[in-house]
């Protein structure tokens, strides 16, 4: 297991994404504080699941379950370089497919997988939103355009020769921790990202058509009055402030991470939310786990290596060949269950 | 390339799209030139029932693919109702062939932040959220940008305008699950959970996010607003048909000669829309097209003169959705396209919900062997009975949109599924790929 600490720079910021919401609504934060850690880790790793759990006042497993559903959050270190290749429908049949295939035997690696030398990591995704644009691919995120095999494999070489090819419309690329602190919700610091990349050629092209022939909507007037006879009130009608003062880390109150959820989920509940066994904190500190626990928990980390292939368990072809086979074996046995020493049908 | 007939050349109406022209439009200085800020600063005098009656009367409809009247749905918001109201903006586009939404952030981010003030004026609403696509970065970097920007000039935060009006806008960037495009999942998603969709009713409008009343709408929604506070409903309704008016974003894709970002009057037709982005490439003959992404149900060569509005689409026994126009041609299979959206929605399948979760991961595995030469006539009824059960039976639209290229491919191309099973076109998938691909 890792053994991360987390600079102070990432705790400064972690401040300053709970901040952007309301103060009894912190659990808003984690999206963004899952990008954070995984800025400065390449993946959201168990240090990363205990620092949001830790300044949120949430429990592990609640992260956990929140990181594990997102494709975003990655469960293994990654490349520096994530190369997106688009093969839903409209690229696949473009050549996104075989984008992919010769890029998956030119690195020798699978989706999901990342290159020997820790550069490149190579995915397949879902629509990219650029279909006019087709087959695209992205690395980390930004867009190129109109690949072919022979022009991505050029781009993922130049890529591991140290080179950084520029986006078709996006900003010059940085690498995947960079580019996750801005996912996290804050400004791209290099001098004129914001102003990288100009407009493709099919997003204009329906306003080109119409500026060739001289084609805009007739009757616009931007002083048409706003019909209505009441006035402007002179201070609007307000809703509820939702506060705004900004907790620290870690989470404002001792409140256990079970009954915070459920007044989240439901603040006007009528009943009194019981809290769960074993995850009351009592007011006065932690009390110190039994050792038999913090053995157990131990051992759990060691033997369960997170999952790095975002599937569920089990959900692999090796695991359905034993499965098949145990099932064989158990049949031609008299289904006594003889080959399930292994416990994979109790 | 020939030209377009003036006629069809007269169903362009670039509204939204406009300032995409003008490279500088996302800088603030450069918007406030190109009538920018102006609709704000004419809406924040108003009272804000007056504006939501403008919108009621403009018949704007949402365009993230429901069409559900937006004046209506602001409405529905409890007013005085001492709760704190919420603007969550959907900008989480990743339906299979939509790409209009990212190039209007990226281009034009103020027309959006600016329709976000005026709408959270309307709404009564204190706080307001953007939550974007998390792979949409370098939209997600000019709008964050702009809300620095409006920050700055005192667009947002306290008092805006010396109105008395505050608002507290965020960008919130998703992290690639194409569920929270779905309003409720969104806005667990917002919360900080699993993107799973809830129940309904209660609705958003009165249990939202932090179970309080909230709007949520479309980019290309939100940002209509600016124009029709500036240009009125009756301008707005100069474009667009009765039930459906303004302009909408067609966004063309694939074996078409010129595909791209059309913005033309509502109830355009897919004969119209090639004949602007110069018709099919040479050697393709139209055979399918999705008209709303990969959730509308396939049309047909015979439907090229549908008018692509709410009720003309719907009459043609298909979804206007986010008119997200995919065109294949007859060197295109709709079996494999269909497989191939199955996978999408399979993978994307919050598995909240049973028929979603096991009815797409099954009918993966019969579309996978009818693909390899190994499918039965028995499969194809499989298909409709496992559809059958998906649809209608699921939290939310996910589960109906899987079952629309199945149902709807089979409806039109039924030839082309038995020519597989009975051996007459060539295996596409080889018995190595019938191994999981994901």
């Amino acid at each position: 297991m890792t053994t991360t600490v987390f600079t102070d720079e990432t705790r400064a910021r972690a401040r300053e994404i709970i901040a952007r919401y309301p103060a009894d609504r912190s659990r808003s934060a984690l999206l963004p504080l899952l990008h954070l850690v995984q800025s400065e880790e390449g993946y959201v790793s168990p240090a990363g699941v205990a620092f949001c759990a830790e300044v949120l006042g949430l429990n592990k497993a609640q992260v956990g379950a929140v990181a594990s559903f997102y494709t975003m959050y990655k469960r293994r270190p990654t490349g520096d370089w994530l190369v997106s290749v688009c093969t839903n429908t409209m690229c696949n049949v473009l050549g996104g497919q075989e984008v992919y295939d010769t890029l998956a035997e030119h690195l020798g690696v699978g989706h999901d997988e990342t290159t020997g030398d820790g550069k490149i990591t190579l995915e397949h995704a879902e629509c990219l939103a650029a279909c006019d644009y087709g087959p695209v691919m992205t690395v980390n995120y930004d867009f190129f355009d109109g690949v072919d095999p022979q022009s991505a494999v050029g781009l993922v070489d130049e890529l591991r020769a140290g080179g950084r090819p520029t986006p078709s419309r996006g900003a010059r690329l940085c690498t995947l921790k960079e580019m996750s602190i801005q996912l996290a919700g804050f400004a791209d610091e290099r001098e004129g990202a914001v102003a990288d990349g100009v407009p493709g050629e099919p997003s204009l092209r329906g306003l080109r058509l119409a500026q060739q022939h001289g084609i805009s909507v007739p009757g616009y007037d931007p002083n048409t009055p706003i019909r209505g006879d009441k006035p402007a009130p002179a201070t609007p009608a307000k809703a509820a402030p939702t506060g705004s003062t900004a907790p620290d880390v870690p989470a404002p109150d001792r409140k256990s991470p079970q009954v915070r959820t459920a007044e989240t989920r439901q603040p006007d509940a009528k009943t009194a939310v019981p809290d769960a066994p074993g995850t009351k904190l009592p007011v006065d500190g932690v009390p110190p786990a039994p050792r038999d626990a913090q053995a157990a928990e131990a051992a759990g980390v060691t033997a369960n290596p997170p999952a790095g292939d975002a599937k569920p368990a089990g959900d692999d072809a090796e695991a359905q060949e034993r499965n098949l086979r145990e099932a064989e074996s158990t049949g031609r046995s008299g289904g006594q269950g003889s080959a399930n020493d292994k416990g994979a049908q109790k | 390339m020939t030209t377009p007939r003036p006629e069809t050349l007269a169903k362009l109406t670039p509204v939204l799209t406009k300032r995409w022209l003008s490279p500088d439009a996302w800088r603030i200085g450069t918007y406030e030139k190109l009538d920018g800020y102006a609709a704000l600063r004419k809406a924040i005098k108003a009272h804000p029932d007056d504006l939501i009656q403008l919108i009621k009367d403009s018949g704007l409809r949402g365009r993230g693919g429901a069409g559900f009247p937006t004046g209506l749905k602001w409405g529905f918001i409890p007013q005085g109702d001492g709760k704190p109201h919420y603007l969550v903006v959907n900008a989480d586009e990743g339906e299979p062939g939509t790409c209009k939404d990212l190039p209007l952030m990226t281009h034009d981010p103020h027309s959006l932040v600016e329709g976000v003030i005026i709408a959270s004026y309307a709404i009564r609403a204190s706080r307001a959220y953007i939550y974007i696509r998390g792979e949409a970065v370098h939209a997600a970097r000019r709008l964050r940008n702009a809300v620095n920007e409006a920050y700055a000039k005192g667009y947002l935060g306290r008092n805006i305008l010396g109105s008395g009006f505050d608002l507290e806008l965020v960008v919130h960037s998703g992290a690639g699950a194409y569920i929270c495009g779905e309003e409720t999942a969104l806005l667990d998603s917002l919360e900080g959970f699993r993107g799973q969709p809830r129940l309904r009713p209660p609705f958003p409008a009165t249990h939202g996010l932090y179970a309080s009343p909230t709007v949520v709408n479309n980019v290309g929604t939100i940002a209509s607003v600016p124009y029709i506070v500036l240009g009125g409903a009756d301008w707005w309704k100069t474009m667009g048909t009765e039930k459906s008016s303004g302009p909408m974003i067609y966004s063309l894709s694939g074996r078409i000669a010129n595909p791209g970002q059309y913005e033309c009057s509502m109830g355009v037709t897919l004969r119209e829309l090639l004949e602007l982005a110069g018709g099919m490439k040479p050697g393709h003959n139209l055979k399918f097209w999705t008209p709303g992404g990969s959730s509308t149900p396939l049309l047909t060569a015979e439907h090229l003169d549908v008018p692509l509005d709410f009720e003309g689409v719907a009459g043609a026994g298909s979804i206007l959705g986010t008119t997200a126009t995919q065109i294949f041609s007859d060197q295109d299979c709709p079996v494999y396209a269909t497989y191939r959206w199955l996978e999408f929605y399979h993978h994307e399948s919050c598995g909240k919900c049973t028929p979603c979760r096991e009815g797409n991961y099954w009918m993966v595995r019969v579309y996978r062997r009818i693909l390899a030469g190994q499918g039965t006539h028995d499969d194809l009824d499989t298909l409709l009975d496992t559809c059958d059960n998906i649809l209608g039976r699921s939290f939310c639209g996910l589960g109906d949109g899987a079952t629309s290229s199945v149902t709807s491919s089979l409806k039109y191309f039924k030839q082309d599924y038995l020519d597989y099973i009975e051996g007459r076109t060539a295996p596409k998938l080889s018995d190595k790929q019938l191994v999981g691909a994901h």
